[in-house]
Parts: structure tokens; sequence; C-alpha cells
């Protein structure tokens, strides 16, 4: 074989290389996946393409199209966290039994888009079937009423919890 | 007002079909290309080892597409190229050797056969483990299966040492490194101690200097990790094992309590030791030697595996020797510890920086599914294996360019070595599971699931 075929063969060698290397990122590029929060306002020709199909958007279109399936008895009173203030403003959650996990971080329930929030910054669950309020550690802390909260407290219906720039509310009342 | 927009991935399974029979390509090509460049002939089995390459993509590929359809389609193709890759660069040093006959060097069958065994390894591990939080039941078993393994090359008749370091066994002549399958263990048994414990770790004690650190009551798993640490660099007098098991632990605290401190602790923590290896530890303070200043004529001869592989990254230049016509020969453990100084020389700084691409990509895809895994289990599990990764390919490429002291670890997936490719190619197979476990669509999406559905927030 002569040496120029050689020496072709070999440069084409390292180009593949390269190539492949310059594939894989293009198909990164192309590959998005989990939750982003975005500005309604804003136009995002993504989502206009792709219309929200996780658990957010799903559990909000299958309220819509089919109400009856979530609602299983009116007589039940089901507790609700709603935030009050903040950029979520009007989120609702329903609470089961699982605790919930708020905080910037995306693996959180609620995810908050607050420079002010941690990653991980406070929790909601039932302890002997009353709500409490927990602080994770946040850098800000977290406001029961207009004080500053460490470890587990109850959470009242009623009462104002602050993180950040969002405030949330616990509501009892028919589902 | 802000919305929560989700995206699900697509499982691109024809994507990575495509991009294995590429790896395949370029590896075997490899393989040929060092045939022609040493022998000036095609290599007599490359008709074998091109069919071999591709059967073995294609059972991967299978597998992922019969039990992780929904995997990262890179993850597998990079990984197939860089064991090929290797391969091609161990048959190169050994075609050297047995032409120029300096020193002998195990052929590339071996490292073939391996390979084998670490993809049987993988797909077993892809079909068997169904869901990756099974992982966790193994818990505290991972600890004490980790601890022996990293603890038994201190055994009296089958422990080995090697170059002042006891990191090896020998049963009945084939020698195994254990501290590459303790690695796997450990990640398991941090990621599951870590997920119960990090509420607790994450919480504020006093602000010092600006930072805020953790509660004094808090600093007994680390105190714990770094004993152990500490127990592996006196007794096996190794600090690049050492470094890997302490950086993993610290690594993974991080990110399991998102806090900043713990980092800069554990860096702390780190300094005294090093220091201690340093002073007195004769193979330790050789290298260290070696790494400020292995030209001056004092220091030549002692640090001869340094300054051949820096005329070996010399020799290359830009564009490479080209493969199959470098001499990594006249670098010492050129197949295995300078496996990077071999490629650097043959491909030049272009393929190098390419093969470290290939390796910055596999890491960013174990971090991204770490990012999209819905469990703190499998957060952590894919960050620590991640990170590992990186830490090992920082340490080695940074010892063979002496950005840092040379320490004793592998080059993962080209290091000619059976313990490190089997080991690494679990840990392929886990980032598989990983992956599939991140983009899979949840099943409390299915209309109709009798799961439970979790509170989830709804836009109003």
């Amino acid at each position: 074989m002569s040496e120029l075929t050689l020496v072709a063969l070999r440069l084409g060698f390292v180009l593949a290389l390269w190539i492949f290397v310059i594939i894989v990122v293009l198909v990164l590029r192309n590959d998005l996946f989990g939750t982003t929060v975005v500005t309604r306002s804003s136009r995002d020709p993504r989502r206009e393409q792709r219309p929200a199909t996780g658990p957010i958007g799903g559990a909000a279109a299958r309220a819509g199209a089919d109400p009856a399936s979530l609602r299983t008895d009116p007589e039940v009173t089901q507790a609700a966290m709603v935030v009050t203030a903040g950029p979520l403003r009007g989120t609702s959650l329903t609470l089961g039994s699982t605790p919930i996990l708020i905080g910037r971080a995306p693996e959180c329930t609620l995810v908050l888009d607050d420079d002010y929030a941690s990653n991980r910054h406070a929790r909601v669950f039932q302890r002997e079937g009353e709500w409490m309020v927990e602080d994770l550690g946040s850098t800000n802390g977290t406001l029961v009423s207009g004080r500053r909260i460490e470890g587990a407290v109850p959470f009242k219906p009623g009462a104002q919890v602050r993180i950040g720039r969002t405030e949330i509310e616990l509501r009892r009342g028919p589902r | 007002m802000a919305t929560i927009v989700s995206y699900t991935a697509r499982p691109r399974r024809i994507l990575q079909a495509l991009l294995l029979a590429f790896a395949v390509l370029i590896g075997v090509g490899a393989y040929a290309l060092v045939g022609l460049g040493r022998f000036d002939e095609l290599p007599p089995n490359l008709l074998t080892y091109g069919i071999g390459a591709a059967v073995l993509a294609l059972i991967l590929q299978v597998a992922v597409m019969w039990r992780a359809p929904y995997a990262d389609p890179v993850i597998l193709p990079l990984v197939v190229l860089l064991n090929l890759l290797g391969i091609a660069m161990i048959e190169s040093v050994h075609a050297a050797n047995s032409i120029y006959g300096l020193r002998s060097s195990a052929s590339a069958d071996r490292q073939m056969l391996w390979a084998i065994l670490g993809v049987a390894a993988c797909v077993a591990l892809i079909v068997l483990l169904r869901d990756h939080r099974h992982l966790r039941r193994y818990t505290w078993i991972s600890a004490v299966a980790g601890a022996i393994l990293l603890l038994l090359p201190l055994a009296p008749v089958i422990g080995d040492a090697r170059n002042g370091s006891k990191i090896w066994i020998n049963i009945a002549g084939y020698s195994f490194q254990p501290a590459e399958l303790a690695k796997i263990a450990f990640a398991i048994f941090f990621a599951g101690y870590l997920v119960s414990r990090r509420d607790t770790l994450a919480l504020a004690g006093p602000k010092v200097l600006g930072i805020h650190l953790p509660r004094w009551s808090d600093f007994g798993p680390i105190l714990v990790a770094w004993g152990f640490a500490m127990a592996v660099l006196v007794f096996q007098t190794d600090l690049g094992t050492s470094l890997m098991f302490f950086g993993l632990f610290v690594v993974m605290l991080y990110v399991a309590t998102d806090r900043l401190s713990w980092l800069v602790i554990g860096a702390i923590m780190f300094l005294p030791p090093a220091v201690f290896a340093a002073t007195q530890m004769g193979h330790v303070r050789t290298r260290i030697t070696c790494w400020l200043d292995p030209l001056s004529s004092a220091n030549y001869s002692s640090c001869e595996q340094i300054n051949q592989g820096l005329f070996g990254l010399a020799n290359g230049g830009l564009t490479g020797a080209g493969l199959g016509e470098g001499r990594p020969d006249v670098v010492p453990h050129a197949e295995s510890d300078f496996i990077f100084s071999s490629f650097a020389e043959e491909l030049g700084m272009v393929g190098a920086f390419a093969l470290l691409l290939l390796y910055l990509l596999l890491v960013q895809r174990a971090i991204r599914a770490a990012v999209g895994i819905s469990d703190g289990f499998g957060t952590l599990l894919a960050g620590g294996l991640g990170f590992v990764m990186a830490l090992q390919v920082f340490v080695v490429v940074g010892g063979v360019t002496r950005v840092i002291p040379l320490t004793g670890l592998t080059l993962p997936f080209l290091a000619a070595g059976g313990s490190s490719l089997v080991c690494n190619w679990l840990i392929a197979g886990i980032l598989v599971r990983l992956s599939d476990a991140a983009r899979r669509p949840a099943a409390r999406q299915v209309p109709g699931s009798p799961v439970q559905p979790a509170p989830r927030a709804v836009s109003a």
C-alpha cells in the first residue's frame, strides 16, 4: 500500500473520530427532556410544537377531560395547599399521604423559580393526622405567620407560610 | 406568571443502532490501521475481530431494546468506541514490542476476551436488574462487600505488592484489582445511606469565614469515610485509590445535601494525608519529584517512565505519528498506565482531544441522568458513578501530562487490565439502567393506571 493512501487513511481516521464526537453533540442538542420553568408571556415555539405531557400537564389535561375520574366522594374533605403570592400564585396542590418537597430543585413537588428559595427548601408532611411544615436548612429560612421556624412546626389551615417570594396557605374543603 | 413545561424524551433506538455501527466501524478501522502501520498489511484476524465487535454491539442493542427501551442513546456507542480504541492501542504497543523487543506486553487478544466478558456482564445487568431502586436493598451488604474487597489485597497469601502499592490480589496466576469492584459497591452504599440521611446532613450549623458549616454532630459519617481512606493510604500505600474513595464520598455528600461547605471540608481534610504521603512514603516522594522536575540530570533516570511519556507526547505533535507508526514501546506500561501518552503520540493532540471529549460526553450523560431521575437514590448513584469516572480520567491524564503527580489509577475502558474493563462495563450497564429510568415517561401518566397519582402542582 502506498504511503499516500496510508496518510489519507490516517487523516480520515482522525476525521471520523471527530465526526463521531460532533454527531453525539448534535444528538444531545436535540435531546431535551425533563421539566423547565417558563414565563407564560414569553412565546416558546417548542412549547407549541410539543405540548406538555409531563406529570403536571398530564394531570391538568386529565382533570379537564374527565373530572369525574378524579373525584371519588364529594363528602370527603381534602386538604389543599394554595400558593397565594409569588410567581406561582394560583397554583394549588392536593395533599395526599406523601410528603411534599418545596424548593428550586426539579425533583421537588412544588418547583419554585425564586432566587430566595433553596434547592430543597421545606417539606410539608402529615404526622398523626396533622399537617406539619419543616424547614430543610434553607439559606433564607421558612416563615410561618411571619416567624422564622426551626425544624418541624404544625401547619394550621389559614396560616401563611412564606418561602422567598412565595406564600402558601393550607385550605380544607371539598375536593 | 410562570408555568412548568415538561418534555418527554424520545426512545431513539434507531439512532443508537446507527451510532453503535459507526463506533464499531471506527474501532475496527483503528485496529486495521495499526496492522497497516506496523506490518504493512491488514491484521490476519481483522475479519473475525470486526464480526466479533459487530455481534457484541448487536447484542447490546437488542438487550437495550428489550429491557431498557428509553435508555440514553449515546452511552453505549461511546463506551464501545472507547473499548475498541483501547484494544487497537494495546495491539499497537504489543506489535511494537514484538518488532523492537525493548520489553514485553500482553497481546490484545487477552483484552478482547475481557471485553467479551465485560459486555456479557453489562448485558446480564441490563436484563436482570429491572429497576435501579432494587440496588437500594443492598445498601449495607454493599458496604460490607466493598470494605472486604478493598482490604483483600492486605490478606497474607493472595495479596500482591507492585510498584510500592498493595492494591492487587493474585489467585492461581490471575491478578485482579478489587478496588475497581469496591468502587461500584461503595457508590451503591453511599447513595443508599445518604439518601436517607441527607435531610439532617443538610442542616446548617455555625458560620465560619462566610460559609455555613454543618452541625458538629453531623461530622460522623465524613470522619468514618476519612478514616477508611486513611487506612487504605497507610496500609496499601496508594494515594490514588484513597483519593478516589474519599472524593466519591465527599462529592456524593455534596450532591445529596447541596452544601458547598462539605466540598471545602473534604478538600481540607485530604490535605494532611496528602502531605503525610508526600513526606513519609518513598514511592510517593519519587512521584512528586518527577512531577516537579523530571528532566534534571539528577532525576532523569528515576523518572524514566514520565520522561519517555513526555517525549511520546512531543513526538505526536499536532496530528500524531499515525496509528501503528509511533514508538509507544519505549514507555514502560505504555498499554496500561501510560496508554494516554501512547494515544497522544499516535493520534496527536487532535486525536487526544477527541478522546477526552468522548469521556466528557460520557460523564455528561451520567450527570444528565442524575438530574433527570426522579428518586434521590438514582440521582446520587448516577452522579457518583459519573463523578468517579471523571476523577479517574483527570487523575490519569493529569498524571501523564504532569498536571498533578502520577498515581496508580486506570483510564476507564482504555487501559489494559481485565478487572478495570469488566467493572467499567458494569458501570456502563448501571448508567444505561439509570438513564432509562430518567427518560421513561412516568407510569402515573398512563390513563387508567392503578398507581396512585402523587400530589403534583396543578396550574390554575
